[in-house]
């Protein structure tokens, strides 16, 4: 295999992969603090929608990113609200959070554009592909993994960062024992509502940032159901990844393959139709869910948080 | 002094009245302000939206037309519900039903008695649904597989699916390369009643009265909400979650499907444009209606409105249609948010103290 083909082929797979990786990152930190969120693809779509609109009128990118970052932090919080204060059920919540942003960032997709009309077809500030470097030299994986945008790069920070903060530190360990033993956790004085709130909102934030990248790196440009699925899919990554951000990098990398593929196929002008080739992140989706749950059956490994999607009050402690 | 919430033994009836009608005015007010911050005036938004979905006898029967996949697809996620399995698929199986009501229309009414089709494409369309459903089920009950993303994964998938048939493969050949199959031969037409109305209506009432006969009046009823209410009890007394799962989702996805049929058959008569949403309104309707079968027709109808009115909005108002969506969100916040009202007693009490021996709820 020539080094073109290779590299041409990581870079379209690592460029769809970004945007799960941070949707995958968001939905693990709420997750391990206990809370289920399944607004992802509302959020994601959400974050989209005003990264585009706030870049375009304010001409500003990364104003765009800090609208992002903001309205899922706001929509995360909203969930919060519900599901720790007012312990209101954290499924239906969450597709109430989906139904919600899918409808309204629709609607702000129609009404945005100048003058009050559609963005479909705008172009806005976007985050472009740079080489970093030294670090680009390296063949195959220079031109590919180091010739990114910066959302990227800031991601390959990130991911240690979050490894390290969760398993090494005593804040992650506080976040684990309110996911796994909320009771206990506050018998040990920590905060279970407080901590619940903050990764709901930490990880409301990164699914924001995962809509961004969408609209203004990935995509460059807004159109209606522009997460196709990206959100549930970030979901099924989060099971994948047994809750553990590095190996969610894996599963990013799995589906951004699952793209590229997808993209390859359809350029050599394939014989498969379309819809078939479009049909593979969702089918490969439930694959991977299928035999991922089979494997911790058999390995009797369980992986999701113990207090995942439960209630937790102090009145009700034993 | 700290705020305490204490759970009611049984839910409080008046605050299970209450609370819908306070939810949905909240919602309105909510909205409001997200069409103020868009320049719109929301008294003149929502007096578009109500007259265009109840102001006229045509009104009416197009959001009765709106309706009828609603009703049939909410009971069918009502019941899924009630056994606590999350059925978010009723759009990939309302497709499926679609698609083999089609191809019964399109490609097998030439060799069959006329009288025939119709109920052999009702047959096959509530199969189709069934299967679709059946598949999270079954890996449900025997790997464990979330329900949530397999459901939502098949969604996609079945979307995709009935575009392709209509843009390819079925699409008509004298249709000018427009997209869409064929226009279905009349022996395929479900009759209509008034407008657009078409008997898909009767078929939702049957459905929602035999809903209500197993739910309320048989030991499989009670099953399913045991299992609902208290898996481990279920599990106790010897009743088979796996086998109610299974029966459920096949009678679950078979309603979708006859809600694809009555779409194809009743409304548009030939496969276009199919999956437009319905599948996911109906968990709205489904959770505001309490999973209770002639709550889902009421707000079944209701929600049509909301939806016909958003149409009624984007032809008068050029204001996007999505507002409707919007609305359905907001209002299933504070329908969720108030719910609390309903299962705990609020106090404030002076002084916190741990009562002694408290049940760990």
């Amino acid at each position: 295999m020539n080094e073109a083909f290779v590299v041409s082929i990581l870079a379209i797979t690592i460029r769809a992969g970004i945007s799960l990786l941070y949707a995958t990152l968001g939905e693990i930190f709420t997750e391990r603090s206990g809370i289920l969120n399944l607004g992802v693809e509302g959020i994601m779509v959400m974050g989209a929608a005003t990264a585009f609109a706030v870049s375009y009128h304010s001409d500003s990118a990364w104003l765009g990113v800090l609208a992002a970052l903001l309205v899922g932090g706001l929509m995360a919080l909203l969930h919060a609200f519900l599901s720790i204060t007012l312990r209101a059920d954290q499924t239906v919540s969450g597709l109430a959070l989906t139904i919600f942003g899918t409808g309204l960032a629709s609607f702000m997709g129609q009404r945005l554009g100048p003058g009050g009309t559609t963005m479909v077809g705008l172009q806005g500030p976007s985050f472009e592909r740079f080489p970093l470097p030294l670090l680009s030299k390296i063949p195959y994986i220079g031109m590919s993994v180091f010739n990114q945008d910066i959302l990227a790069y800031i991601l390959y920070l990130l991911i240690p960062i979050l490894w390290f903060y969760l398993y090494k530190t005593q804040a992650g360990l506080h976040l684990r024992a309110v996911g796994e033993k909320p009771q206990a956790a506050d018998a040990m004085g920590i905060n279970v509502a407080r901590t619940r709130y903050l990764y709901t909102v930490f990880g409301g934030m990164l699914i924001g940032l995962a809509g961004a990248h969408l609209s203004m790196a990935y995509l460059q440009g807004w159109a209606e159901n522009i997460t196709g699925g990206r959100g549930w899919i970030a979901i099924a990554l989060v099971i994948f990844a047994m809750w553990d951000p590095v190996r969610a990098m894996v599963g990013a990398v799995l589906f951004g393959g699952i793209n590229a593929l997808q993209f390859r196929m359809q350029a050599a002008g394939a014989t498969i139709p379309s819809s078939f080739l479009n049909m593979m992140p969702y089918l490969f989706t439930i694959i991977v869910l299928v035999v991922i749950t089979a494997y911790e059956r058999i390995g009797k490994r369980i992986g999701a948080p113990a207090a995942l999607g439960l209630p937790f009050a102090r009145e009700e402690k034993g | 002094m700290s705020i305490v919430f204490e759970k009611r033994l049984k839910s409080s009836r008046i605050a299970g009245i209450l609370t819908p009608v306070l939810s949905f005015l909240l919602a309105l007010v909510f909205c409001s302000f997200i069409l103020l911050a868009f320049g719109i005036d929301p008294i003149e938004a929502f007096s578009v939206m109500v007259d265009g979905a109840f102001g006229s006898t045509y009104a009416l029967t197009e959001t009765m037309v709106k309706a009828i996949p609603l009703m049939l697809t909410g009971l069918g996620v009502a019941i899924a519900f009630r056994m606590l399995f999350w059925n978010i698929g009723a759009e990939g199986q309302l497709a499926l039903g679609g698609i083999a009501a089609s191809y019964v229309a399109l490609f097998m009414s030439d060799y069959l008695p006329g009288a025939t089709v119709l109920p052999l494409m009702i047959l096959l369309g509530a199969l189709a649904g069934a299967i679709w459903g059946l598949i999270p089920a079954l890996l449900k009950s025997y790997l464990g597989v979330n329900e949530i993303l397999t459901t939502l994964m098949m969604n996609y998938i079945a979307i995709l699916l009935v575009e392709y048939l209509y843009l390819g493969p079925w699409r008509d050949p004298d249709g000018y390369g427009f997209p869409g199959t064929a226009p279905f031969p009349e022996a395929a037409w479900l009759p209509r009643l008034t407008g657009r109305v078409h008997a898909g209506i009767i078929i939702a009432i049957i459905a929602a009265v035999v809903m209500w006969f197993i739910l309320s009046r048989t030991r499989w009823g009670y099953e399913i909400r045991l299992i609902g209410e208290n898996r481990n009890a279920a599990r106790y007394t010897g009743v088979s979650i796996t086998k109610n799962l299974v029966l459920v989702m096949l009678l679950s996805g078979g309603l979708a499907g006859i809600a694809g049929v009555a779409e194809v058959a009743g409304l548009t008569r030939r496969l276009y444009g199919l999956t437009v949403g319905y599948g996911y309104t109906a968990i709205i309707v489904a959770w505001l209606a309490a999973l209770n079968p002639w709550g889902v027709i009421m707000v079944a109808f209701l929600m049509a409105g909301l939806l016909v009115g958003g149409d009624q909005l984007q032809i008068a108002m050029q204001t996007p249609a999505a507002v409707s969506e919007v609305l359905q969100g907001a209002i299933l916040f504070f329908v969720l948010g108030s719910s609390i009202f309903a299962n705990y007693r609020i106090r404030i009490k002076r002084t916190p103290r741990l009562a002694p021996g408290a049940s760990d709820e």
